[in-house]
């Protein structure tokens, strides 16, 4: 102890923070031995069903007096006609459903051929080919209308969320109390699964596309928040100055001065927006929304790989198409004109949009073809391509290779590391998650840690969270051994970052519901591809934090190094990777949260986490429970996220990054 | 300067940064320095300040960077609120200016410069110009008229619909001056507005600035780090340290009697034979004989004649009235250093 005294008091109190972390885990081991030997009272393994608190019913008793005696249902269901009424309507344009206007659909060629117009606009003849190879691509393959489908409810659940999410962003930047209530609020909501916002919006707003595009809006307007309060406050003093000086009105001042200067804050927010909405929709397949989703829903149930395939290409080409184009937007600029340009040549793009989609649409009364592609004259090659794919999968050295993978993981990784993860007593296990917290975090995480893992050991749904957890860990832990080294590599020179980063960036735009995709062709319907599926999703973020940590390591360092003499390795080890670990750990954290994420839609391959519980109150009105099991979800990530942002940020100043 | 009221007149401002300067200013005791105020946990941006700007003046307002120059001024504009003290405008209390009279005071009498432009960047030149106008209610004719006019008075002709981005800085600092002048302001205030310029257009503007104000004699409060730049623009120039005026004079003055060991260690390396004129070096008791300078010569300008002359004492006139005299030795004194 009396090496203490001449410490510093910061490496004191972080050296006793980890002094109680050991002996947290020293008791959590304890506890786990006394119970291998059966020494153990059951009540100290698990908490008895007794004991568990009623929260559903409670939950349940409070929704009953909000939705009924204070007549919230009624509320909503006026709503719901308002928002039935524009859905029908966007239905009517996008895919002809037979409601007002009666103008619909829009025949795919003049569609494409605006598509190709818009990206030539925002983005070059690059632009042009994916906006217009996107739409004959959907048409051709015959999947025009259920591509619509989506799109129409898109269409009108990203502006909702647009509005809504920049009134109460430019609320939290103009009132301190309002930033103050959300910014919790926003929190847990990121965290929470997408099956919660599911069954409130069945209840409250009717089962099919009114309940799929609330949940859709609610989903998408937190980025939207935020990044339009980030914009507001980057407006640059000199320029509010400049606006009062020219004696704006505080109206006057927002209207001309702090939207238009945060314009691309905002428009990153669009982007975001947008693509959070198109991978929620696709996911409103499981409350009965028809569309793209619903599709592959039914035929990866049924399955067809080829098909899935098929409707998989189809959603990541439209995902990338909007994300390509709503970036593209974010860096236009306004360009000038000489003076005394006629209006055609200032607005050429819009004249030729609007002449091509004229042209198309009455090319189309005259050809069919051109107006909608029918059934059989679609090139289709599904059930080819489900031929291939079988029969590439039945390849006797490829069967052998995910034969293997798929037995040896199960049955000496992941079945082992869960029955252990379930032997482990509840109360030593949230000793082991405080610990974790207190070591890296501190004493605020640990105490946040105990009290969220205690209300899911309260909820009754332990064993269910704690398969949930063991899906994420072992699922972050394998994307971790391969994507580390993928980035670690790829950063070593500047083309192959550049490359890696670039896929990243694409794969993260892809709509979470494709990643069952290839783990259902690869690995069938186990627990192998549950943690595949994971898998990839969570690698994207990890490989691509790691490559741009270690990629903006001032130069001068490396150099230094070299200098010094360091070897390659030498240079990684102590130079590059602990100022990258800052960096890679908001890489790691982001992993973790698209795990959880992930993982409840991976229900959907069968799994016995809270995914599926969650997955079983959609079809019915379980609200409570509901709730209960999404909570679960949200405290377990909340914990985490918590523990290794506040590292992340500690680390960081600590090396005045 | 004149016997008018001045057009702006500040008395005793303070202006205090913290959680609650009202307070912390009543109770705090007269004597305390910047740093004691630091050290209490509040900084003095404006400390005890008084100082009047007369009608058509340019008052050049010096000093490091946070010296309290640039908050000054916006104390001025009553960007910030004052800790206490008064500003008066043109005989106005600005602080009991109620929300909609302060708007209506900078839409028809103030025009701003800042430092790094300030220019919106999703407008064209003439929009940005056209902006204060636009704020104000005036129709989309007049404004892009007057508009025009202005971008023409600062020499972006042709320019007019371009986008900031699309400008060098220098041209950017011009649609800034440009737009402070739509509105034909009583007031102009310039906060560091050649700072952020190179120095060759730096150089370029001021003189640029020196054509504009002949040709539209405002009244001026220009804010530079830049010493030079002061005694080249300024009809008076106060010194700021720390808050606080150190001295508020004109350029030759500053010059010749600095009044702190602060202010003297700028003037040290000036060439005062550049600043000082005719002038303020004449006694107006003493008489000369032969050909008289002009008052508002330079001693560098009358350098070759301050040499080759033999004259004791040389008569100075203002337009063409002589004024009084100056010896020869003190204006050699200014151009050689004085003999030890």
């Amino acid at each position: 102890m009396s090496v203490e005294t001449t410490t510093l008091p910061r490496q004191k109190a972080s050296l006793s923070n980890a002094q109680l972390a050991l002996c947290f885990v020293g008791a959590a081991a304890l506890m786990t031995m006394v119970q291998y030997l059966g020494g153990l009272p059951e009540w100290l393994h698990r908490l008895p069903e007794a004991l568990v608190p009623n929260f559903a019913g409670w939950l349940d008793t409070i929704f009953n007096f909000v939705k009924d005696d204070l007549g919230l249902l009624v509320l909503t269901r006026t709503l719901t006609e308002g928002l039935e009424w524009l859905l029908d309507a966007s239905g009517n344009i996008f895919f002809g459903k037979r409601r007002w206007p009666n103008i619909g659909p829009i025949p795919w060629t003049a569609m494409a051929a605006v598509a190709a117009i818009i990206g030539y606009y925002l983005g070059g003849w690059r632009l042009a080919l994916l906006g217009g190879g996107t739409m004959v691509w959907t048409a051709l393959i015959g999947q025009w209308e259920i591509a619509m489908q989506t799109m129409s409810v898109l269409a009108i659940a990203a502006p909702m969320a647009f509005v809504i999410g920049l009134s109460l962003g430019i609320a939290a930047w103009k009132y301190a109390w309002v930033d103050y209530v959300i910014k919790p609020v926003l929190s847990v909501l990121q965290t929470l699964p997408f099956f919660t916002y599911l069954l409130p919006a069945v209840i409250f707003f009717k089962v099919g596309p009114t309940a799929g595009a609330v949940a859709t809006t609610i989903y998408a307007i937190p980025p939207m928040i935020l990044m339009t309060t980030l914009g507001l406050k980057k407006v640059s003093p000199e320029v509010v100055e400049a606006g009062k000086m020219s004696g704006c009105t505080k109206f006057q001042m927002l209207r001309h001065v702090y939207l238009p200067s945060a314009r691309t804050e905002i428009l990153v927010g669009v982007n975001q927006v947008i693509m959070l909405c198109l991978a929620m929709v696709v996911l409103t397949a499981f409350i009965g929304m028809p569309g793209l989703g619903a599709k592959l829903l039914a035929m990866m149930g049924s399955f067809k790989l080829g098909r899935s395939f098929e409707i998989g290409v189809t959603i990541v080409l439209l995902a990338v198409m909007l994300d390509r184009m709503s970036k593209a937007w974010v860096v236009k600029q306004p360009e000038h004109f000489e003076r005394g340009t006629p209006f055609w040549k200032r607005h050429k793009m819009l004249v030729l949009g609007i002449v091509a989609f004229v042209g198309f649409t009455l090319m189309s009364l005259v050809v069919p073809i051109f107006a909608e592609i029918g059934r059989g004259q679609d090139f289709s090659q599904g059930k080819a391509l489900d031929d291939l794919i079988k029969g590439f999968l039945s390849i006797e050295w490829v069967k052998a290779t995910t034969g293997f993978l798929r037995a040896f993981l199960n049955v000496q990784v992941l079945i082992p590391f869960r029955n252990f993860m379930l032997s482990i007593p509840t109360p030593a296990f949230i000793l082991l998650v405080a610990a974790f917290a207190m070591a890296l975090a501190g004493r605020k995480q640990a105490t946040y840690a105990v009290v969220f893992f205690s209300l899911v050991a309260l909820s009754g749904w332990w064993d269910r969270a704690i398969i949930t957890l063991y899906s994420v860990i072992s699922a972050v832990t394998l994307a971790a051994l391969i994507g580390l080294p993928v980035g670690i590599i790829a950063a070593r020179s500047k083309k192959w970052s550049n490359r890696v980063l670039l896929i990243c960036d694409t794969a993260q735009t892809f709509p979470s519901f494709v990643y069952l995709i290839p783990a259902i062709m690869l690995f069938g319907i186990t627990d192998v591809a549950v943690i595949f599926s994971i898998l990839i999703f969570a690698m994207v973020p990890l490989t691509r934090y790691t490559i741009e940590g270690l990629r903006t390591v001032p130069e001068e360092m490396t150099e230094a190094a070299d200098m010094a003499g360091a070897t390659r390795f030498q240079k990684l080890w102590s130079v590059q990777l602990p100022l990258a670990l800052p960096t890679m750990a908001v890489g790691f954290n982001q992993a973790i949260m698209f795990a959880f994420f992930m993982v409840i839609i991976a229900a959907f391959i069968g799994t016995q986490d809270l995914g599926q519980e969650l997955q079983r109150t959609l079809a019915g009105t379980d609200l409570g429970k509901n709730f209960v099991l999404g909570i679960c979800v949200s405290l377990m990530a909340l914990t985490f996220d918590l523990t290794i942002m506040k590292w992340a940020g500690d680390k960081k100043s600590a090396l005045g990054l | 300067m004149s016997a008018q009221a001045p057009v702006i007149s500040c008395k005793n401002v303070w202006k205090v940064f913290g959680d609650n300067p009202k307070r912390f200013l009543k109770e705090m005791n007269s004597g305390m320095s910047f740093d004691d105020i630091r050290a209490a946990g509040y900084i003095a941006g404006v400390r005890d300040v008084s100082i009047d700007v007369h009608k058509g003046e340019m008052l050049v307002i010096m000093g490091l960077s946070g010296s309290g120059k640039s908050t000054l001024v916006r104390c001025f504009s009553r960007l910030h609120d004052i800790t206490s003290g008064t500003i008066e405008v043109e005989g106005q209390d600005i602080m009991s200016l109620a929300e909609k009279d302060l708007i209506e005071l900078r839409r028809s009498k103030m025009g701003m410069v800042f430092q790094s432009f300030g220019l919106l960047p999703h407008r064209s030149v003439l929009e940005n110009v056209a902006f204060p106008l636009e704020m104000r209610g005036q129709d989309k004719h007049t404004r892009r008229e007057r508009a025009f006019e202005v971008v023409k008075l600062v020499g972006l002709e042709g320019r007019e619909d371009y986008f900031p981005r699309e400008l060098s800085g220098g041209q950017q600092q011009r649609v800034g001056i440009a737009r402070s002048l739509a509105i034909e302001p009583d007031i102009w205030f310039l906060d560091e507005p050649f700072s952020a310029l190179d120095p060759l257009i730096r150089r370029e503007m001021q003189d640029e600035f020196l054509r504009l104000q002949q040709l539209l004699n405002k009244t001026i409060v220009f804010i530079t780090h830049d010493f030079d730049e002061a005694l080249r623009l300024a009809d008076r120039i106060a010194i700021m340290k720390d808050g606080a005026v150190e001295q508020c004079d004109t350029p030759d003055q500053i010059v010749l009697h600095p009044a702190t060991e602060y202010v003297r260690k700028f003037t040290e390396d000036v060439d005062k034979a550049r600043v000082v004129h005719a002038g303020v070096l004449a006694d107006k008791t003493a008489t000369g004989e032969g050909e008289p300078v002009d008052a508002s010569a330079t001693v560098h300008e009358m350098a070759r004649m301050l040499v080759n002359d033999a004259r004791e004492m040389i008569p100075v006139k203002q337009g063409d009235a002589v004024i009084g005299a100056l010896t020869r030795k003190s204006a050699l004194d200014i151009l050689l250093g004085a003999a030890s």
